[in-house]
């Protein structure tokens, strides 16, 4: 642990427990007494919501699975009984489709700010990695929940994206109808592929909230970082956690729930797409197949490229990418704040990645490919080029002397 | 409430709107490729976040459906006990009953290992007009009419579109060639659609002194449809009102407790 225990047992109960398995004590030191840096901002409050909304989906999912019916034939039925039949099973089923919507609403919002104030630096390199980890198996959840619906739009999202793996082909012949025969456990998709998708759409939640505790133990260790992207110099930088973080947390979740609530209860279905209320049926293709919105952008990239291996290459590697984030980026500034050219491209980048999620959803013909490669040119450009070259020529800006100083608005110091 | 440095905000408004700008500009073109009309919003007593459905009007739309629209189009998702739940046309028991009763349906095996016909109870699903989608296909050109209880929620504009379905058949422009057995519709994707315009004025007898024309016809079935694919919508309006003023009031007293707390801090 990065400090030492403040940790009293108030009665001979925790005493004896701390002796032998000091729970209470990690609890306290975790939550309690965490010196925290004492300027942040909202945009600090997303990773409390991101644990709630773990929470909700695991809660409402587990209830949902006590209903749900993984089989092919069924499975449309089961989720309408769930709607129907099932005392607030609407509420449930709507709680955990919006719930997906926000959860990855909230984890871009956290990301997008990691990457402005260079949280990914060190010394959290580690603590970045887990948490692009956890976006990962983020994603394959939610494409594996979305399938278990069994509408016409999870079905051919899942055999769009299964199919992919077919690439394989074009490096060793036969490897990737293999591999995606595997997948499926049979020659197309079907009952068997549902009820896999259905074990691993139960199973993978676990690994996540796994993933989320080594996610805050490592965040733990060298503490929170803060707008200045400065160190915690004096104890005047810092405050405890409890009760100004938690009270501050517990009113930017509530706002989340706010908008949250008025999505399940008066636009449940606007984050979805009809054909999902037509049930699954593989001699019916629909006009246009498009993933959920929180795919786009790397459904933009995957079809901006010719090949389809290299596109899968791509949109694979747009997220591996992320995991070099902490070496790609050369420069010993944190904050973007004080990076007066970083900052532009990388402002830059973030509306990229929301033009490529506006171009996924668009078919990829004429104009619309045209832009989908400039964008996915540009996103690659960015991590690769601009990053690394960046930080060795530009100059940063004046920086306050500490997060005291910048909070009280002394004037910042020139860089040497 | 300090969530960016403006400098962050103005810059990524600028680089937001230059990227957006240039992707209009180009994209346009393409957008006005599309040749079905857009879909004219309709008002809903259901629509907004206080609407409910109109009783009358839910259950002279499931008038319209049983005499016109069963004849091709199931409701297999529903159930007749729905029609006197509350938050739907809530006919009364003995109205129910009766309702159920007017359809076969078929029960058993009896003592003797016999399927047997019965007349309909309450607890029974809607029973769909053919026995599978080739007979549906058979009876209809080929064309299969798809099970109506999710539609008002499997097609963009919801009850909108089915109003504008309904109300939607036009004599074909000179320039189109029609199939055999087609319609032009306006608001179908492709314009020829398999199903012959079902309504028309008086087919259907209204007893509340409700015109019977196509238009009250083309609204109350909309209506019902909606009813049918989220007969939830009224319990999920109400509860989600109380649960709004619940909200808000906790993160009025939460940003107050925030303010408190935190002006024990020196600045
Ligand atoms: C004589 C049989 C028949 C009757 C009566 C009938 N329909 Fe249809 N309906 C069809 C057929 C056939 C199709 C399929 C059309 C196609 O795919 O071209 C269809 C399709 C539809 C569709 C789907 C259109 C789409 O976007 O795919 C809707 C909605 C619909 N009918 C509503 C109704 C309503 C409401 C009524 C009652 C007022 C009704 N129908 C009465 C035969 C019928
Ligand atoms: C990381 C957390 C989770 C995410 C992001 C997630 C996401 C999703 C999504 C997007 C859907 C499709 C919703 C729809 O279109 O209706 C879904 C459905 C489903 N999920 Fe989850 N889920 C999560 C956790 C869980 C857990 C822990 C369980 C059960 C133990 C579960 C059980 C189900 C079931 C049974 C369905 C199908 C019923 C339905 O459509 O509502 N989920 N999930």
């Amino acid at each position: 642990m990065a400090h030492v225990s403040t940790y009293k047992p108030n009665s001979a109960i925790e005493k004896w427990m701390d002796d032998r398995l000091p729970v209470m004590r990690m609890m306290h030191d975790q939550f309690n007494d965490f010196p925290t840096p004492r300027n942040l901002n909202y945009l600090w409050t997303f990773g409390g919501i991101l644990t709630f909304c773990l929470a909700v989906q695991m809660a409402t999912g587990i209830v949902l699975a006590m209903h749900y019916v993984p089989q092919e034939t069924m499975a449309f039925d089961s989720v309408e009984h769930i709607m129907r039949d099932v005392n607030f099973g609407w509420l449930l089923r709507y709680i955990h489709f919006n719930g997906a919507s926000l959860f990855f609403l909230a984890v871009y919002i956290h990301i997008a700010r990691g990457m402005y104030y260079g949280s990914y630096k060190a010394p959290r390199e580690v603590l970045w990695i887990i948490g692009v980890l956890i976006f990962l198996a983020m994603m394959a959840t939610a494409f594996m929940g979305y399938s278990l619906v069994w509408g016409q739009m999870s079905f051919w999202a899942v055999t769009v994206i299964t199919n992919l793996f077919s690439s394989l082909d074009s490096i060793i012949p036969g490897l990737g109808t293999t591999v995606v025969e595997w997948i499926w456990g049979g020659f197309s998709v079907g009952g068997p592929t549902l009820t896999r998708l259905f074990s691993l759409h139960y199973l993978l939640p676990f690994v996540i909230a796994g993933l989320v505790i080594l996610h805050i133990w490592a965040l733990h260790v060298p503490g929170s970082n803060n707008p200045t992207g400065i160190d915690i110099k004096s104890k005047s930088d810092a405050i405890s956690f409890n009760p100004y973080y938690t009270v501050k947390d517990g009113f930017a979740m509530s706002m989340f729930v706010i908008l949250f609530a008025a999505f399940v209860f008066y636009a449940p279905n606007f984050m979805g797409h009809p054909d999902n209320y037509i049930e699954a049926d593989p001699l019916v293709t629909p006009p246009h197949i498009v993933p959920e919105w929180y795919f786009l952008p790397y459904y933009a990239i995957l079809r901006a490229i010719p090949s389809k291996l290299l596109g899968v290459v791509a949109m694979f590697g747009s997220i591996g990418l992320l995991l070099f984030l902490p070496w790609l980026d050369t420069s010993k500034v944190r904050s973007a704040r004080y990076r007066p050219i970083f900052k532009w491209f990388l402002l830059l980048f973030f509306v990229n990645a929301v033009a490529l999620g506006y171009l996924g959803a668009k078919p990829p013909e004429g104009a619309f490919l045209i832009w989908g490669r400039i964008c996915t040119a540009y996103y690659f450009v960015f991590l690769l080029v601009i990053m690394p070259v960046v930080g060795w020529i530009e100059k940063p800006a004046a920086m306050p002397g500490s997060i005291t100083d910048d909070v009280l608005g002394k004037k910042p110091v020139p860089a040497k | 409430m300090k969530i960016f440095a403006s400098p962050f905000r103005r810059s990524a408004l600028a680089v937001a709107g230059a990227i957006l700008g240039a992707l209009t500009l180009t994209a346009t073109p393409l957008l006005a490729a599309g040749d079905t009309p857009a879909i004219p919003s309709q008002k809903w007593s259901f629509s907004g976040p206080f609407g409910l459905y109109d009783r009358g009007q839910l259950q002279r739309g499931y008038k319209v459906y049983k005499e016109v629209c069963a004849a091709c189009h199931g409701l297999r998702l529903l159930h007749y006990r729905n029609l006197g739940e509350s938050g739907g046309p809530e006919f009364n028991e003995a109205q129910v009953k009766t309702l159920a009763a007017e359809v076969e349906v078929q029960d058993g095996p009896n003592e003797d290992g016999d399927m047997f016909d019965r007349p309909g109870k309450p607890s029974d699903a809607f029973v769909s007009p053919f026995p599978n989608k080739e007979a549906a296909r058979a009876a209809n050109n080929g064309a299969y009419p798809p099970d109506l209880s999710l539609m008002a929620k499997a097609r963009v504009g919801g009850p909108d579109y089915i109003y504008a379905l309904m109300t939607g058949y036009k004599p074909e422009p000179d320039s189109m060639d029609m199939q055999e057995g087609m319609s032009y519709n306006e608001y179908f994707p492709g314009h020829q659609i398999a199903m012959a315009a079902p309504l028309s004025a008086d087919s259907v007898e209204y007893t509340d002194g409700t015109p019977p024309t196509v238009d009250n016809y083309a609204r109350d079935v909309s209506a019902f449809l909606m009813w049918a694919a989220e007969p939830k919508l009224e319990e999920r309006h109400r509860l989600g009102f109380r649960f709004m003023i619940y909200l808000v009031i906790l993160a009025g007293l939460l940003y107050m407790a925030k303010r408190r707390v935190w002006s024990r801090l020196k600045h």
